[in-house]
């Protein structure tokens, strides 16, 4: 599906529920613990798959290899989020001094 | 996209942790969600198109803006000292309107049926009948999250739009979520109108930090409240920070709960940040750049450079103190020529911003970002060679002189060097020959006596003759808005008189 910032999905595997930050033009389907995520009011249940439950951690940002896509973790939950094959990392950023 | 999400975020990781105090009153992240699902309702139940506040800061400023989000309005705090008839003004350009109001200034607003007024008391108390939350939330990036009236030193004021994808990107963007410790508090001190009211208020919750309020600034309650709440964080506008220095000094206080300090807004005297640095030796302090447009801050001087400025004699690195710092990781900063060309590090030129929290829109004008998203600052600036930027003020107070362009910051500093010197001013005054002519109005340390030509020596000595003012006047106070502005104009207008 497009994606664009702002679009909010919901794992059919978990708890777990993302905002997409940015988001590369072609379509993309992001998977959570081995099925597509959907809209947070579309019907959507699957099991979790063995293998792809690490979890999901409340307030990171996750990316894709090329950083071309960045979603917020709104919700936690057990599965692991990925595109086809390739797992999502937690993008790491260098902590600022609060400013305001 | 909506900045609700941030405060649900924050109520389903700690739904118990306190969030706001004020004066005696605390409410929890789950609190706060609560108050603003039931308020999002009222809105939804009434026919608005905005949602206004006029008061100080309390417990209604946050559930007026959550459940401004929550229900789809903008929310639009307004300036509480304005004239009733500058009230009414800016109330008519976004009416219909739901304006919650303070006790004390139900009077300053003249009846409309376009508007539904209700007290800021009544706000955090909805009846029972309206307790009920809406289900959802728009998540559409683009609706307009915030509308602040600029406050605009010159001209009327224009209404700045930051959508909910602008503080959203900038709030998840520069704070880590939860970050803070359970025992951290930070002190807010500007009023809800101000830009950093409003950015202080989304990072402070995305981050799990304490707010406790101070509605009416006065640096004794300032450093009576960090100690009786053992405040770890506060952000301050510079005249903020120079009362706090003075009474700091004056009752031998070391505020060892305060860990950090954030600054900006304003220009700040490099002499009261030698003083406040000096005073809190254990508190990291930060100063920050930004604008209403940009969503608050777009450069941070951290603690590192603030700890390695104050130690030096070199003084190449000890002017460090004077500059802005580096640009956060997710915004560009560019100095612009006047044809819009990048210039080299040390010259000086319009700055220029661009990144996702920028917004350079104002309502009922088109966006004034250029065709590639820079938003132009009307601010002049450079960098050095490190890239760290040093503001140079609104480039419409450049004075003209014979045809040279002169920025009033580079003579204020010299001025301020001056160990008689506690505030100074540099104004451009029209002159018949010359075009403008350099007057300086300067604040002499209680006590102290200086000449004319005193000052004028002092800054040829400092910079070149070219720049040294053409007249020095001496008063005992300069003019500031509340949030610690410079008001030039004011002085432009006093001097053009006399």
């Amino acid at each position: 599906m497009q994606l664009t910032p702002g679009t909010r999905l919901k794992s059919g595997a978990c708890d777990t529920e993302v905002i997409v930050v940015k988001a590369p033009s072609q379509d993309l389907v992001i998977t959570c613990g081995g099925s597509p995520m959907a809209a947070p009011g579309e019907e959507n249940s699957a099991e979790l798959s063995p293998g792809l439950n690490s979890g999901t951690q409340l307030g990171k940002r996750y990316v894709n290899e090329d950083e071309t896509l960045e979603i917020l973790c709104t919700k936690s939950g057990e599965g692991s989020l990925s595109i086809g094959d390739s797992p999502l990392k937690v993008k790491e950023a260098k902590p600022l001094p609060a400013s305001d | 996209m909506n900045v609700i999400t941030l405060l649900d975020m924050a109520r389903n990781c700690f739904p118990d942790r306190p969030a706001i105090t004020s004066g005696s009153r605390h409410f929890t992240y789950e609190d706060i969600f609560n108050l603003s699902g039931a308020a999002a309702q009222q809105i939804r139940n009434s026919e608005i198109e905005n949602v206004s506040l006029v008061d100080i800061s309390s417990p209604a400023l946050p559930i007026a803006l959550f459940a401004s989000a929550w229900a789809g309005k903008p929310f639009a705090p307004l300036n509480y000292r304005l004239s009733s008839s500058d009230l009414t003004g800016l109330l008519d350009r976004i009416s219909p309107a739901l304006v919650i109001c303070g006790q004390n200034y139900l009077n300053q607003i003249r009846p409309s049926s376009k508007l539904h007024q209700i007290s800021s008391e009544h706000w955090l108390s909805p009846p029972r009948s309206e307790t009920d939350h809406p289900q959802d939330w728009n998540s559409d990036p683009e609706e307009t999250a915030i509308l602040l009236f600029t406050s605009g030193t010159t001209g009327g004021p224009k209404a700045a739009i930051l959508r909910h994808r602008n503080l959203f990107s900038y709030v998840t963007g520069s704070v880590e979520f939860m970050s803070a410790g359970p025992q951290e508090a930070i002190l807010t001190a500007v009023p809800p109108y101000h830009i950093a009211a409003m950015a202080n208020l989304l990072s402070s919750i995305y981050a799990g930090r304490r707010i406790v309020q101070l509605p009416n600034f006065d640096a004794d309650t300032w450093i009576d409240l960090v100690i009786k709440e053992k405040v770890t964080h506060a952000m301050l506008v510079p005249t903020m920070l120079t009362r706090i220095a003075d009474r700091l000094e004056a009752r031998r206080e070391t505020l060892p709960t305060l860990t950090s300090v954030s600054y900006g807004g304003g220009k700040t005297s490099r002499p009261v940040v030698e003083k406040i640095l000096n005073l809190l030796p254990h508190t990291n302090f930060v100063n920050a750049y930004g604008l209403t447009e940009t969503s608050s801050t777009v450069s941070i001087l951290g603690p590192k450079e603030h700890r390695e400025a104050i130690a030096s004699d070199n003084p190449v690195e000890r002017s460090r103190l004077g500059s802005a710092g580096l640009p956060l990781p997710t915004v560009e900063v560019s100095i612009r020529d006047r044809q819009g060309r990048e210039v080299c590090p040390g010259q000086s030129g319009e700055i220029w911003v661009r990144g996702d929290q920028v917004s350079g829109e104002y309502k009922e004008r088109e966006s004034q970002l250029t065709s590639d998203g820079w938003f132009k600052t009307n601010d002049g600036g450079h960098f050095d060679t490190a890239g760290y930027l040093y503001i140079e003020g609104r480039l419409d107070d450049v004075i003209i002189r014979g045809g040279e362009n002169i920025s009033p910051g580079e003579i204020e500093d010299a001025i301020l060097t001056h160990s008689k010197v506690v505030d100074a001013a540099v104004v451009g005054i029209a002159h018949r020959d010359w075009g403008e002519q350099i007057a300086a109005v300067v604040v002499l340390r209680q006590g102290t006596e200086a000449s004319q030509d005193e000052i004028i020596e002092h800054v040829r000595s400092k910079l070149r003759s070219l720049k040294s003012p053409d007249k020095v006047l001496f008063r005992d106070e300069l003019p500031y808005n509340p949030t610690g502005k410079l008001l030039r104009n004011v002085l432009r207008e006093e001097l053009a008189g006399s």
